[in-house]
């Protein structure tokens, strides 16, 4: 199995253990994943919120690039997704928008190949089967919460992945690991995005909201499969209550990736004590 | 506008009950959908509500209408930059405006650039210093930015996309 990798800009600076958790569990899966050479911010919610052509273009040129690499893009950031999938699907299917796009490329591009998240090849290609031969560290005892944050299952046309109010790809996923996934109403409530420098009051208060939910249902730990819904999560919370793991990192853990500790060290909210008193380090 | 039927709206204020920022902003989303089938233009482009909105989506999954409420914000914000409208929420576009000037200058986001920048524009110099130094220290913030190679490139999109500076 082979995927051109979009990683995203948060990836190289802030959520750089999800990039190598990521590409170490893609390693364990036989999953291949081709860089895209000199790849481009996607643009993310400033691009859509200023102009829709300049977030196209920003977008398209990545879309470009991985064309050539004739395969279909693999890609962690949820944002990073719906920015090239909403400009693929509008390239696919309105031919003039496809022209001014290309133009503003100056580089062709056909729309042939799809985009996909980490957590939907993982689901529909490698299968949980695949997975629970790999897990050698059962994370046994491990009560957590999935955050599924916004972009993974809405808006539910793009997305075309998982229900829309009540995913459970994440929680299944967990528990093939040996975790367990505790049931939550915060799955897919909002954690303030890009608000995150503009508006620290506005990230604040929802984050402090997903705390209490989660704290509601027993859980120990949040996961999730943003960088953003990360480092909000980690840096909002009041009081360091709640370890933020990607799915990759605990992934990397139940496989008994020997790297685990470099990203563990990088969390705001340190994760260390929560594995160790579970037996899990 | 935004390719999507405004006219569908009857209202029903699902939308605005499931905001995740209803709570800060003076205009519910299905107010400002009101606002535009009622041609009210200026009220709608100087609301606070469209640079506050977080773009989660929500409102656009569980519209009973299909009416793309997202859609009619994005397509808000742009007019309301293009058209010079007094901005309901300065500190938002600001944050928006250096974010592309980053990605116009170097082609991906430099984030402690980002946060300096922003840092001097707002004059708030102190808070979250502690978490930043944090941050840094933990290898989260590179100190020096990348460029991509194809520079020239990520300028002409910016110049073809908007014609001028974001």
């Amino acid at each position: 199995m082979r995927y051109a990798y979009y990683p995203g800009c948060s990836l190289t600076s802030t959520a750089q253990e999800y990039d190598l958790s990521a590409r170490a569990v893609c390693r364990e899966l036989g999953v291949a994943l081709d860089e895209v050479a000199d790849w481009n911010c996607c643009g993310a919610s400033p691009g859509h919120c200023t102009s829709a052509r300049l977030a196209h273009a920003l977008a398209g040129r990545n879309l470009a690039l991985a064309e050539r690499q004739g395969m279909d893009l693999a890609v962690v950031c949820p944002a990073c997704l719906l920015r090239l999938r909403t400009t693929r699907r509008r390239a696919k299917a309105d031919a003039d928008f496809r022209r001014d796009l290309e133009g503003m490329l100056e580089m062709p591009y056909e729309a042939a190949h799809d985009v996909r998240h980490l957590l939907e090849i993982l689901s529909d290609e490698v299968g949980m089967t695949a997975i629970r031969r790999r897990v050698r560290k059962p994370l046994r005892g491990l009560r957590l919460v999935c955050y599924y944050g916004c972009f993974l299952v809405r808006p539910p046309e793009v997305m075309r992945f998982d229900d829309p109010e009540n995913p459970q790809a994440l929680d299944v996923l967990m528990n093939t690991l040996g975790a367990a996934a505790v049931d939550w109403p915060g799955k897919v409530d909002c954690c303030g995005g890009s608000l995150a420098l503009s508006r620290r009051d506005v990230v604040t208060k929802l984050v402090g909201d997903l705390a209490d939910l989660a704290e509601g249902a027993g859980a120990k730990a949040i996961v999730t499969a943003c960088p953003l819904c990360q480092a909000n999560l980690e840096s909002r919370q009041k009081g360091e209550r709640f370890p933020v793991f990607y799915f990759t990192e605990l992934m990397g853990l139940a496989f008994g990736v020997k790297d685990v500790h470099t990203w563990f060290k990088k969390h705001l909210v340190n994760p260390l004590p929560l594995l160790a008193s579970h037996g899990l380090l | 506008m935004a390719g999507t039927s405004v006219v569908r709206c009857y209202q029903c204020m699902t939308c605005s009950l499931g905001c995740p920022v209803a709570f800060a902003i003076d205009d519910l989303p299905h107010q400002i959908v009101r606002m535009v089938q009622l041609g009210m233009a200026k009220r709608a482009l100087s609301s606070s509500t469209i640079w506050r909105c977080a773009a989660c989506e929500t409102c656009v999954a569980r519209c009973p209408n299909g009416v793309d409420v997202l859609g009619v914000m994005d397509a808000l914000r742009e007019m309301a930059l293009t058209e010079k409208a007094e901005i309901g929420d300065p500190a938002v576009t600001a944050f928006n405006r250096t974010f592309l000037q980053n990605v116009r200058a170097l082609g991906r986001q430099y984030d402690l650039g980002l946060i300096l920048l922003l840092k001097l524009k707002t004059r708030d110099l102190f808070s979250d210093l502690t978490l930043g130094i944090r941050m840094f220290l933990k290898g989260k913030l590179k100190l020096l930015p990348h460029k991509i190679e194809d520079s020239k490139g990520i300028k002409a999109i910016f110049q073809k996309a908007t014609g001028s500076q974001p």
